[in-house]
């Protein structure tokens, strides 16, 4: 059970009867040679990863290797604590998380990438976030978690997830298509409106430039992950409300990486342009010197 | 491409804070310790290109520590590396090229020497998503992943000599993926690196060892 493209694996869910997360663990299965409960073990221990990453951050912050970043979870998490949070529980609860992995990240702490380290916070935010709003079991998460991995193998393939060729859009845009898609199937949508969100993710993402200031994991990945997070939760809202998507995911992916592909190489993980060249950005970065 | 797995997309589980020049780092130097007899006594990085630029706040310098050391990208040891590497007595020095441009621009070399006083070096780039490639053993050119099981056979290039190495896996019933012969020029040493899927059986490398043109058999597997 192999496919390449979005289409093909949308035929695949028709003619099965299966959820997105099903066709990716048996295309698993098959391809990879490896049995259902090495798959379900290696899975389990991803999710184990991502929800101590989700946490560490917040309960005990440090300084980032670079020093740019530290503390934002912990200071996100405060004022939704006191009630004075204006995007709503689950949107609050995801941006924490998502700046909480970046911020493990940053500090040399464990983490699962998905589909980049630099991306790593979009998927686990947005998913923890829901299971505890939802009370979703960890089963129902790990079938998520599935989904996700499949809208990013289809990007992987067709396309790319290295900022250093298609930019930000690549990393966090993906991450951001995939967390959508897997939220959609989490609160029932169907395969179809799964790609519309990811499709829907990518377009509204597109052009994001990588800009690392100093060359480094931090800044402005930190919050870029968690405009990840906000982008998936939107485009997943607007599919499963049954808005349609003029351009389906396979074209989107085509687009994204035809764009990422024009950047200048001053724009792509090189730290020669975007934030990376503001002044203060470079006044607090001693990468240089 | 060769197939991406679901955990190419879920993953690495990997210290972080980059793929590239932390976990990539780190496999290199992984794969390398085990290309040499243990214990490692010392060792020495060259950085090239972006590594040689950003290392510090990658983290990269612990990561191939750690790597030396045998501790895999998720292994939270890579953080403290430089103390575990003091107190075990490793002696370790990295040298910053960034002259050098003719390199992928996450180029390290990596000097080893052990207890008794054998040396080698390896070569690795980082090409993206904790994915590497081995360029270079003593000098010469070679290229492989790592992601499969690999024997790699240091040789004479003499006749008969690929013929005992693929007749020795076979009598072990090692499925070969993939097959390369490597050499510095005609009739010097050569290298042999053959990739297979399964891991490999033990005693191999002595089986290997029996032909008199072998000089050394070195078995790399995660």
């Amino acid at each position: 059970m192999d496919f390449n493209h979005a289409k093909d694996l949308l035929e695949l869910c028709k003619i099965h009867n299966l959820p997105i997360s099903e066709v990716m663990k048996r295309r698993e299965l098959e391809l990879a040679e490896i049995s259902a409960d090495e798959v379900e073990c290696k899975m389990r221990r991803a999710l184990e990863i991502m929800k101590e990453s989700t946490h560490k951050a917040i309960e005990s912050p440090s300084k980032s290797m670079g020093g740019l970043i530290g503390g934002e979870s912990q200071k996100l998490m405060a004022h939704f604590g006191e009630g004075k949070g204006i995007c709503g529980a689950k949107l609050e609860k995801g941006i924490a998380y998502a700046m909480a992995v970046l911020e493990t990240n940053a500090s040399m702490g464990l983490i699962v990438a998905a589909p980049t380290a630099g991306s790593a916070g979009v998927v686990p935010g947005l998913l923890l976030s829901l299971q505890e709003a939802y009370d979703f079991s960890d089963e129902d998460v790990l079938q998520a978690l599935y989904n996700a991995g499949a809208i990013g193998y289809l990007a992987m393939k067709n396309a790319t997830v290295a900022g250093a060729v298609g930019g930000c859009q690549a990393e966090v845009g993906v991450a951001s298509a995939m967390a959508a898609s897997a939220a959609v199937e989490l609160l029932g949508g169907t395969p179809e409106q799964c790609m519309n969100a990811a499709s829907t993710v990518l377009m509204n993402m597109l052009g994001l430039v990588c800009d690392p200031v100093g060359g480094l994991v931090e800044y402005p990945c930190q919050a870029r992950n968690a405009a990840g997070v906000a982008n998936a939760l939107i485009a997943a809202e607007m599919a499963l409300a049954g808005i349609p998507q003029l351009i389906p995911l396979d074209e989107m992916i085509t687009v994204m990486y035809s764009v990422g592909r024009r950047l200048p190489v001053e724009l792509r993980e090189t730290a020669l342009g975007g934030c990376a060249t503001a002044p203060s950005a470079c006044a607090n970065c001693n990468m240089c010197s | 491409m060769s197939f991406i797995s679901l955990f190419d997309v879920i993953g690495p589980n990997m210290v972080g804070p980059s793929s590239s020049h932390t976990a990539g780092a780190n496999k290199i130097a992984f794969l390398a310790q085990k290309m040499i007899a243990e214990p490692i006594t010392k060792v020495e990085f060259t950085l090239y290109g972006s590594f040689a630029k950003t290392y510090r706040g990658h983290g990269t310098d612990r990561a191939l520590l750690g790597g030396i050391m045998g501790f895999y990208t998720d292994d939270l040891r890579i953080r403290d590396s430089y103390e575990i590497a003091d107190e075990a007595g490793l002696d370790y020095s990295f040298v910053i090229n960034d002259i050098e441009e003719d390199v992928h621009p996450n180029t390290v070399d990596i000097l080893m020497e052990n207890e008794k006083g054998q040396r080698l070096s390896v070569r690795g780039e980082s090409i993206g998503g904790g994915k590497v490639r081995i360029s270079r053993i003593n000098g010469v050119e070679v290229d492989f992943t790592g992601e499969y099981s690999a024997v790699i056979v240091t040789h004479y290039d003499r006749v008969g000599v690929a013929a005992h190495i693929t007749k020795s896996l076979s009598e072990s019933e090692v499925n070969i993926a993939f097959m390369h012969l490597f050499r510095e020029k005609k009739g010097h040493i050569a290298y042999t690196i053959v990739e297979s899927d399964g891991k490999l059986p033990e005693g191999i490398d002595d089986k290997i060892m029996e032909n008199e043109n072998v000089n050394d058999v070195m078995i790399v597997q995660l």
